[in-house]
Order: C-alpha cells, then sequence, then structure tokens
C-alpha cells in the first residue's frame, strides 16, 4: 500500500495556535475577554486538526519540517493515524476544561488565572507537537515542554503541599526522561543513525536483542508519564492541581502523552517484528500487567476521590501498553483505541470530582453519602464516565476493551486475559461503591443538608456532554475505530 | 656515583632552574605570609625566566652584536658570520617580555596585598581566615 | 580593508583602551560609549572574518608588521578561531551594554579604569584566540589574567583575597605553560604554532615533546580550573561585581579550552595526542572527576554566584572530556559548547547582574517572590537554566547531544553516565532557584491580595529597567536561536575546525 504524502504547514500551525494566543490571554483586561481568546484559539486547533482528519483517513500522510537541525534529522512533524487520533482527542477535551476551568476557576475564585490559562494553552500546543512528531527528538522536545508547562499547573496554589508534590512530579518526569529517555534515544541514534518514526521501527538489524531490551526499557520507563511502575508516584502527588489540571492534564493529556510515546517508540522505533523476534514484547506486557493489577488493587484503598482517580489513571494506562505490546491486531487497534475511550470517560470523572468539590467542598469518598439526590446530573454522569473506564456498555471504554480482551485471545496468552477480566471487576469494585452510596443510602446516613445544590452551569455541563460522548462513542466509535485501524494494517500489514 | 655527578654538571642549569622554582613553588604554598607568597611567586616566574636564559647559551659563544655589519653591505655582513659563533638571542629576547610580565604580575600582587592589609589590618593567611569565619558566625 | 580585519578586531579594542583611560580624565561619561564603539567594530570585524572564511573556505593569515612565519608573528583565522573570535567580541559587547547602569553605580569616578581594563580583558582573549605563535600566547595570557585580576579586584570587599588567591594560582598556571614552550623551543627551535605542527610529528618519540606537552597542559589545566586546581575559580568569580563576572565568567574558561584544542590539534597534533600518547582516558576520567565535582559542589552553594560558579567548573570538564574522547562527534560537541556555554553562562551571570541589583543580596533566599514581580527576567532565566540542564530547544541540549553521541561512539559510556548526572544535578540546582522564586513567600491561595480581581499577579509587577532586560532577553533567545541552527554551525564551521584525520 503505497501512502499518500502531502507536504503542508498544517500540523505546524496546529501546535502553534494556542501559543498564539498566549500574548493575548496575557494582555487582556478582563476575564472575559481572556476566556474568549482560549476558547478561540480552541476552536481554530480543533478545526485545524479536523481538517487533516479526511486526507488522515484516506491513509494519506501530512509532513512538514520546521527546523532541519542536523542533516538528517529536525524538529519535523508527521500526521498519520496515530497521532491523529490522540490530536482529536486532546483538542476536543481543551474545549470541554476550558468551559470548566471556567466554571471551577471562578466560583473558587483561584488566583492568577492568567498564568493558569497561558500554560494551559502551552501545555496544549506541547500535546499536540507530540501527537504530530515525526521523530523522537520532536517527541522528545514537546514532551519536555509539556513536562515543565504543566509544572505551574501542578502548583499552582503555591503552598507547601503544592511545592513538595512539584518536587516529586518533576522528579519523576524530569528525571525519567533525562536520566533514562535521553540516553536511550542517542544510543538508539547511534547504533541506527536515524530517529524517524518508521513504520517497521528502526532497531532491527542494528541493535543486539540485549541491547534491544535495555532500550525498550529505558523509554518505557523513560517516559516517566506513562506512569509504569515504578514510575506511578507522580502521579497520585499531582493530584493537588486544581481539578481541571488534574482533568486535562493528568487523565488525558500528560499521562496520556506518556502512553504514546511509550506505543510510538514500540512500534515506530524498536518495531513490532524486534519485539516479536526476540520476545521483548512478553516482558513488556509483564510490567504493564503487574501495573495494571497492583493500581487497581491500590485504588480500592483510596478514600480521596481524586487519588482513586488516579490510580485507576495507572491501571488503565497500562491497558493501552499491554494492548499494543500483545503484538496482534486487535490488541493494538484496543490499546489505540483506549487512548480515546478512556480519556472521555477519565474526564467525565475528574469533572464530577470537581463539581463535587465545588458545590461542597469535599474531597473523601466516605463523605459523599447520598450526595446523588443533591446533585443527580453530576452523579448520573459519573455513572457513564465510570461505565466507560469499567468497559461496560453503553459506553466506549467497552469497545476498547472488547479489542484488548481479543488482542489476548488471538495471542494465545490467557494470562492477559485474566489480568483484563479481573481487573474489570476490580475497577467496578472501585467505582461502584461511590455511585451506590450517592444515591442508595440510607436516610439516615445522608451527609448533606438541603442547601446543597447542583455546581454551577459551566462545571455540570462539561461533564455531561463528555459522558453524552461516552455514549456517543460507543454505538459510533468509527473515527477513532478507523484511525487505529489503518495505523494499526500500517504496521502489521494485516 | 661518578655518572650523577656528571649528569647534575652537564645539566647544571636544568637542576638550578629546578630547584629555584621548587623553593618558590614551597614558599607559595607553605608560607603563611602573603608577602612571603608573593616573593615565592616572584622566585617561581624568575626560575622560568633563567631557564630561557640559559638555554640560549653556547660554549664558546660570543653576543649576538654584529660589529661590522652595519652599513650598506648585507651580503658581506652575512657570509662574515657564522651562526655557531653567536649565542641564540631569541629565548633572550622573549624573556624581556616574560621579565615585563613577572614585573606587573608582582606590581599587581602588592596593590592586592595592601587592598588586603587594609580590609584585615593584617598579611597574617590564618588570621585573615579567622577573621572571615567570624564574619560568616 | 578587508584585509586588515584580523588586525583591526584586536587593535582597535587595544587602541580604544587607551583612549577610554584617558578620556575618563577629562569627561567620566565619554569611556562608556568608547568602549561600545570599540567592541561593536570589533564583533563586526569578527564576523567579517567568519563570512570570509566560511565563503572562502581558506585560512587567513596575517603577518605583523609584514614578518612572515615562522620568524614573524601571524595572526591565523580558521573556522576553529573565527567562531571563537565571534563569541567573544558578541558576549563582551552584550554584557557591557547590559551593565551600563551597574557600571555607572558599581564603578563611580572609576569609569575610565574599569571599561580600559574592560577593553584590555577582551583585547586579550582576541588575541590569544587569533594568535598563531606559542610564546605571543603566553604574553596574551598574562594581559588577560593581569586585566582579570584587576577586574577581579574591584569587586566585593573580600574580592582582594580570592583575587590574590587566583593570582597565585594563575601565575603557576601561566609559569608552566612557558616553561612547557620553552622545552618545546628546545626540542624543534621554533614558536610558530604551525611551523610546530609540521616538525612535531617526526620526533613523537622525543621525551622532550612529551615533557613540553605535559607542562603545556598541566599550565592550561590551572588556568582552565580543571579538578584538582579549581580551587580559585568560585571566589574569584562570586567576589568580582557583577559587570566584571559577566565578562570573566563566560570567556575566561570557555577560551583556555580552545587553546587547549588548538594546542592539542595544530600544534602537537591529532596523531601525537590520540594515537602515539593515546592519552584520552585518563583526560576523560580527570574530566568526570572535575565534572561530577562540580556539579556536587554546587550543590552545597547557597550564594547562587557561587553556585552558578561551580556549574562552570563542571562545564569545563564537559569540553575538556569531550575533546579527549577523540572523535568527531565528541570534538564537535566540545567546540560548540564553548560557543553555547559562553552564551549560556552570560545568560545566567546576566540575571545574576538583575537579581543583585534588584535584592541586594546573592543569596538563594533572596531570590523570594521574583517570579511574581520580575516575570519576564525570570523567564529569560528559565530558559537559561534549562539550557544549562540541557533541555530542548535549547542550545544546551545539542551541545550535550553531540558530547553523548561522541561518548557512546568511543564506547566512553561513564562520560555518558557523567554527563547524564550533571544534567539532573542541574535540574535539582535550578529547580531549587525556581522553587524558592516561584513558592515563596508562601501565600495562602484562598486569601490572596487579588482576590476577585480575576488573577493576575500577585505583587506589583517591577521589572528590571529595559536598558537591562532588553539585553537580556535578547540573549535568552539567542539560547534558543543557537540551539535551533546548532546542526548548520556544526557542519558549516565546526566540521572544518576539526583535521580530517579525525574520524
Amino acid at each position: 500500500m503505497s501512502i499518500e504524502t502531502l507536504i503542508s504547514i498544517k500540523p505546524f500551525l496546529a501546535v502553534l495556535v494556542s501559543l498564539f494566543a498566549i500574548p493575548f490571554i496575557i494582555s487582556s483586561r478582563s476575564q472575559n475577554t481572556r476566556e474568549a481568546w482560549t476558547f478561540i484559539a480552541a476552536a481554530i486547533k480543533l478545526i485545524l486538526v479536523l481538517s487533516m482528519l479526511p486526507f488522515v483517513l484516506n491513509g494519506g500522510v501530512i509532513e512538514y519540517t520546521v527546523v532541519q537541525i542536523f542533516p538528517d534529522l529536525g524538529i519535523s512533524f508527521r500526521v498519520d493515524a496515530f497521532g491523529m487520533l490522540f490530536a482529536i482527542v486532546a483538542s476536543t477535551l481543551w474545549i470541554v476544561t476550558s468551559m470548566y476551568s471556567v466554571g471551577y476557576m471562578r466560583s473558587l475564585d483561584e488566583h492568577s488565572q492568567t498564568r493558569y490559562f497561558s500554560f494551559f494553552a502551552v501545555a496544549l500546543s506541547a500535546t499536540i507537537g507530540v501527537a504530530f512528531s515525526a521523530n523522537l527528538l520532536t517527541m522528545y522536545l514537546f514532551y519536555e515542554m509539556l513536562s515543565l508547562a504543566t509544572y505551574p499547573l501542578v502548583t499552582h496554589h503555591q503552598d507547601q503541599e503544592a511545592k513538595s508534590s512539584g518536587r516529586k512530579y518533576l522528579l519523576y518526569i524530569l528525571g525519567g526522561s533525562i536520566g533514562l529517555a535521553l540516553p536511550a534515544m542517542l544510543i538508539t541514534y547511534h547504533f541506527t543513525g536515524t530517529l524517524d518514526f518508521a513504520a517497521q521501527g528502526v532497531m532491527a538489524g542494528h541493535v543486539t536483542s540485549g541491547m534491544g531490551l535495555m532500550l525498550t526499557l529505558m523509554f518505557l520507563f523513560g517516559f516517566a508519564k506513562a506512569a509504569i511502575m515504578p514510575m506511578h508516584s507522580w502521579l497520585p502527588a499531582a493530584m493537588v492541581a486544581p481539578t481541571p489540571v488534574s482533568a486535562l492534564l493528568h487523565a488525558v493529556a500528560v499521562v496520556k502523552v506518556g502512553a504514546f510515546s511509550v506505543v510510538r517508540v514500540l512500534t515506530g522505533i524498536v518495531g513490532t517484528g524486534f519485539l516479536a523476534d526476540f520476545n521483548i514484547n512478553f516482558i513488556v506486557s509483564v510490567i504493564a500487567s503487574f501495573t495494571i493489577i497492583v493500581a487497581s488493587l491500590i485504588a480500592l484503598s483510596q478514600d480521596g476521590l481524586k487519588r482513586r482517580l488516579a490510580f485507576s489513571t495507572i491501571g488503565q494506562l497500562s491497558y493501552i501498553i499491554l494492548g499494543v505490546s500483545l503484538l496482534t491486531t486487535s490488541g493494538m487497534t484496543g490499546g489505540m483505541l483506549h487512548i480515546a475511550m478512556h480519556a472521555f470517560g477519565k474526564i467525565t470523572l475528574f469533572f464530577c470530582a470537581g463539581a463535587i468539590f465545588c458545590a461542597t467542598g469535599i474531597k473523601n469518598i466516605s463523605e459523599m453519602k447520598g450526595i446523588g439526590r443533591k446533585m443527580p446530573i453530576t452523579m448520573t454522569a459519573f455513572l457513564f464516565g465510570a461505565l466507560s473506564v469499567i468497559g461496560l456498555p453503553p459506553c466506549g471504554g467497552f469497545i476498547s476493551k472488547w479489542y484488548l480482551v481479543l488482542g489476548t485471545i488471538e495471542s494465545g496468552q490467557l494470562v492477559f486475559l485474566f489480568v483484563l477480566l479481573s481487573s474489570s471487576f476490580l475497577n467496578a469494585a472501585y467505582f461502584f461503591p461511590v455511585f451506590y452510596n450517592a444515591f442508595f443510602c440510607h436516610k439516615d446516613e445522608m451527609m448533606f443538608e438541603d442547601k446543597v445544590d447542583e455546581a454551577p452551569l459551566w462545571c455540570v455541563a462539561p461533564p455531561v456532554i463528555t459522558a453524552g460522548i461516552s455514549v456517543i462513542l460507543f454505538f459510533y466509535p468509527q473515527p477513532f475505530l478507523n484511525l487505529a485501524k489503518l495505523f494499526v494494517q500500517n504496521i502489521i500489514g494485516g | 656515583m661518578e655518572s650523577i655527578l656528571s649528569l647534575i654538571i652537564a645539566k647544571a642549569n636544568f637542576w638550578t632552574y629546578i630547584i629555584l622554582m621548587m623553593v618558590g613553588l614551597y614558599a607559595m604554598i607553605a608560607k603563611n605570609n602573603l608577602v612571603k607568597k608573593i616573593v615565592g611567586m616572584s622566585i617561581f616566574q624568575t626560575a622560568v625566566i633563567l631557564f630561557y636564559v640559559s638555554i640560549g647559551c653556547k660554549k664558546g659563544a660570543t653576543i649576538p652584536i654584529l660589529q661590522h655589519g652595519h652599513g650598506s653591505d648585507h651580503g658581506a655582513g652575512h657570509a662574515l658570520f657564522n651562526a655557531i659563533d653567536y649565542i641564540n638571542p631569541l629565548p633572550h629576547v622573549l624573556m624581556l617580555t616574560a621579565i615585563v610580565v613577572g614585573v606587573a604580575t608582582l606590581g599587581v600582587a602588592l596593590a592586592l596585598a595592601i587592598k588586603v592589609y587594609k580590609e584585615y589590618g593584617t598579611l597574617e593567611e590564618d588570621e585573615i581566615n579567622k577573621q572571615l569565619i567570624d564574619q560568616m558566625e | 580593508m578587508t584585509s586588515n580585519l584580523p588586525a583591526l578586531v584586536i587593535v582597535v579594542p587595544l587602541f580604544a583602551c587607551l583612549v577610554a583611560a584617558a578620556s575618563g580624565w577629562i569627561d567620566r561619561r565619554v569611556p562608556f560609549p568608547v568602549a561600545v564603539t570599540a567592541l561593536f567594530l570589533s564583533f563586526l570585524s569578527a564576523a567579517g572574518l567568519l563570512v570570509q572564511v566560511v565563503t572562502t573556505g581558506l585560512t587567513l593569515e596575517y603577518r605583523l608588521a609584514g614578518w612572515a612565519a615562522p620568524m614573524g608573528i601571524v595572526y591565523v583565522i580558521d573556522h576553529l578561531s573565527a567562531i571563537v573570535l565571534v563569541v567573544i567580541t558578541a558576549v563582551a559587547l552584550t554584557n557591557l551594554i547590559f551593565n551600563k547602569d551597574n557600571i555607572k553605580r558599581e564603578f563611580k569616578d572609576k569609569e575610565g579604569a574599569f571599561n580600559s581594563l574592560y577593553l584590555l580583558f577582551t583585547a586579550g582573549l582576541i588575541g590569544m584566540t587569533a594568535t598563531g605563535d606559542a610564546f605571543n600566547l603566553y604574553v596574551l595570557l598574562e594581559i588577560v589574567s593581569l586585566s582579570g585580576y584587576a577586574l577581579i579586584g574591584l569587586g566585593t570587599k573580600r574580592a582582594p583575597l580570592a583575587t590574590l588567591n587566583y593570582l597565585f594560582i594563575g601565575t603557576i598556571g601561566a609559569t608552566f605553560y612557558l616553561l612547557g614552550v620553552g622545552y618545546l623551543y628546545i626540542a624543534t627551535g621554533s614558536l610558530n604554532m604551525g611551523d610546530l605542527a609540521s616538525i612535531i610529528p617526526g620526533m613523537m618519540d622525543s621525551s622532550i615533546v612529551l615533557f613540553a606537552f605535559i607542562i603545556c597542559l598541566a599550565g592550561l589545566f590551572v588556568k582552565m580550573a580543571m579538578f584538582p586546581a579549581h580551587g580559585w575559580l568560585p571566589g574569584a568569580y562570586s567576589e568580582s561585581s557583577t559587570v566584571s563576572a559577566g565578562l570573566i565568567a563566560p570567556l575566561t574558561t570557555k577560551v583556555t579550552v580552545y587553546i587547549m584544542i588548538r594546542i592539542c590539534l595544530y600544534v602537537f597534533t591529532a596523531d601525537y595526542v590520540f594515537d602515539h600518547l593515546d592519552c584520552g582516558k585518563i583526560m576523560v576520567w580527570l574530566a568526570i572527576a572535575t565534572m561530577v565535582f562540580g556539579s556536587l559542589s554546587a550543590l552545597a552553594q547557597k550564594n547562587y554566584k557561587r553556585m552558578f560558579s561551580y556549574i562552570i567548573i563542571s562545564e569545563v570538564g564537559y569540553m575538556v572530556g569531550g575533546f579527549f574522547l577523540g572523535n568527531r562527534l565528541g570534538i564537535s560537541g566540545s567546540i560548540l559548547h564553548i560557543v553555547n556555554d559562553a552564551v549560556m553562562t552570560l545568560a545566567v551571570f546576566m540575571a545574576a547582574g538583575i537579581f543583585f541589583w534588584k535584592t541586594g543580596g546573592e543569596s538563594r533566599n533572596d531570590l523570594k517572590g521574583l517570579f511574581a514581580s520580575m516575570p519576564f527576567t525570570m523567564a529569560g532565566f528559565v530558559i537559561g537554566g534549562l539550557s544549562i540542564i540541557g533541555v530542548p530547544p535549547t542550545c544546551g541540549f545539542f551541545s550535550k547531544w553531540y558530547l553523548v553521541s561522541g561518548g557512546i561512539a568511543a564506547g566512553n559510556y561513564f562520560f555518558v553516565a557523567a554527563l547524564i548526572f550533571c544534567s539532573l544535578v542541574n535540574a535539582v540546582l535550578f529547580f531549587r532557584l525556581f522553587e524558592i522564586s516561584f513558592f515563596e513567600p508562601f501565600v495562602d491561595h484562598h486569601h490572596a491580595a487579588s482576590h476577585g480581581s480575576g488573577g493576575g499577579a500577585v505583587s506589583v509587577v517591577r521589572e528590571a529597567p529595559l536598558g537591562m532586560l532588553i539585553p537580556f532577553l535578547f540573549v535568552s533567545g539567542m539560547l534558543i536561536v543557537l540551539g535551533l541552527y546548532s546542526g548548520t554551525i556544526v557542519t558549516n564551521i565546526l566540521q572544518f575546525a576539526i583535521p580530517t584525520g579525525i574520524i
């Protein structure tokens, strides 16, 4: 199959548009104009991304080189199906999250909102940059940019707790990327002479199996945003951030960038053939499975709603990596699809957690008994988000899990099937009590007085929208599913 | 024994400069008084200057000044003089510059020593260090 | 005119130094513009030379007073020296313009002397870079050192003592170098670098040449503050005034590393250094020790200028280590790092200048709350810090890229590990400063002063004056521009600076 290539500046513009918005955001005199700029940038970004969709769906690839730094390596973009999938998710959710940010930040009257919106825009640029990277160098650049842009967001409160969490965040993220991913990248470059993502990987024939395994693991742990254990503990710590940050960045952009990067490296650099030849994929699968189970177990014991969601995220991220490392058509499709499906589900949950906090100031699950009766819309959205994350119909998460399960069966390694099923059970075990307590607790146990009501409209609408999208994705997963299938077809040719 | 002696004598200039250099280095490192250190530094530099001067020497050669070489008759001048009869002037010329540098360094060092004395009222390093530690506390 | 550029680049600041000193007696306002003009002309000449060298691809040889080599002194402008010349003049010029107000404040009534010394120092560095004569190099080295002592001695109250220590060590270094040149002269009878490079390959087994090599290098190592002869540097740099530190810190060590590279490649020749002596391994270990020691000592510093000074030591290790890897990538990285590190160090010392100007303190606790009050300065400082850590797309990342690649190509994974380790330590160092200036004094965010005002700064923004801010942000921007063009610099300039024999 020949790949149609188009040279266009569009991917670069899609990255830049949110950076261009920053001067306007900073110079805005009033809150309303500032947020208007955010929305305008977000809308333009989404339009730019979507305008490339038909071409990519037809099997085309859009390329653009910004600067040729080394003779054979530069800052360049390449939009393929997988990058497109991720970019659509990120740019759609930016709009929703911006709405939510407005509601949340205003209702809690947070300080330094200009800084907040500016860095949010930078973070989005970096996310799209990672999605559209043509080579590992570009990806690393935007990966670091994202790490640094999210630091002021994570530590937004500027108090002692934020400081120590920020430290942890940087320690893992920067430590991983500088200490492991960077040398791995350079060693790869030395041995293979290229860092471009190729459909079949670049390592085969250049690197010995031992070196390949070492590099794969260095990448796997080095991209610490993917939160593979033991590089995960920054994620719960980073939950000190304001909820919209947690929602977009720590359920969608940051962690998904991690998972995305790992998947890109596994497929585009290491290569599926190389992984299979030396059974490296099995080791990766085992590490991912371990993370899935352990994270789910820890999530059970967490009382803070955001912390529980954080551990749930850690587990779900490893689904993506597990799916891809199965190296079967369905498994890989499922893993990639899970990026999208989990994003919509998990962001709903975070929005709900934030909405509850806005309305009541409560963070712990044990204090939420009966909240469903006071905030029925929020908690219904929560239910759908939870269903999607667990992987039950009628939500999008079901589709991706379906493919993942098919993948484990195709690969013939039923251990992983067991991992997936038991994890789903655990997911249910840690989400249903929340929901059950919220709606079906006994009257005497009700912890809320009558004056508690739904959060402001700007906080309630976003979770409803994302929950709605989750349901729609169950019935119409085509755009994401087709993109994932297209990409998988490209790399394993099946 | 004899061979060592002859080695020492044959390379007397080397031995001299090394001994002088070590004396200077010792003073710079071990002495407590800043002025003594500066003196050591000067000895250290002078040792190398002497080394240069000595390498220009040749047995039986004279200073490289042409007694009859003036006038317009260049060709004849060159023919008359054999390079072997003269010591090499280049190292000596170089040392003119090095001496200037050495003097300048000495001057700057002494100026700094005066400033140090004005600041601390002493030139003994241990006393200055004591004052610095006291300031920290 | 263009044929005299190699002379102009040094003669202009040298004469201007006299003019500045003299005019200072007449009017205190004159020396500064004189110095700026001279450095600007010098910068233009250097840039002209670089363009000339790159377009023609030829080495320019300028005979002083018309005497031909090897008898006369020649100035050699090739790819290697041309780019270093541009860096020197650019850094000196930018730092001077940046410090216009600081000079008025810190050197009141001494403007003539200060500007004159500043020019002399720069002229010396330019000469060191351009000269093709081993002894002339010694003289210029001492000119730089002497004017450097004076510049540093003008600093804080403790500066004279620190300078005196620097002077002792510096003199030892320079004298060692002089001794080495003496032995080289005994062995070869020549002082011209090009001439030496043609003689030495014929006498590689000579023990005199070996001794000359060792003693020259030892002298240079002392001068560039390699471990264990690094003790003078932090004291001297941190006690000097911010104006002098902004000139001396970025340039002195870098130019000394350049001298080392020139002497190794173009006097003793690469064959001798890398193949015959095969001293690379030991030198890289020495470099690793310097890097690790510099980084770890920086961790212990509470004074930010001292901390930056220790980082300089560690950066010297990068360059020396990269060079002695002995392959094209490593040497490219080393030379590229000379350029990048000069700009990086300039950026952080300019930032230090602004902090000092603003707070009057040099302890890291004086940085509290600066993110809120000086957002633009801090943005520039963050870029500088990231560049030193080595985060793309800043230039520090790309020189590290070459250095690490060189380490991998040479199979020296210890060097690679040390580089990565230093990057991580640098990250800790800078984020510690960022943390202090970002978080402290802690705000209780629910009772912040900006309550309900729709966000915005917590305290009033009071930036540095534009005269300081603009040059500083320019330099920070350059860090990114240099980063993006590092491949171009390497393929178009550094490629030709390295002898073809090195793979």
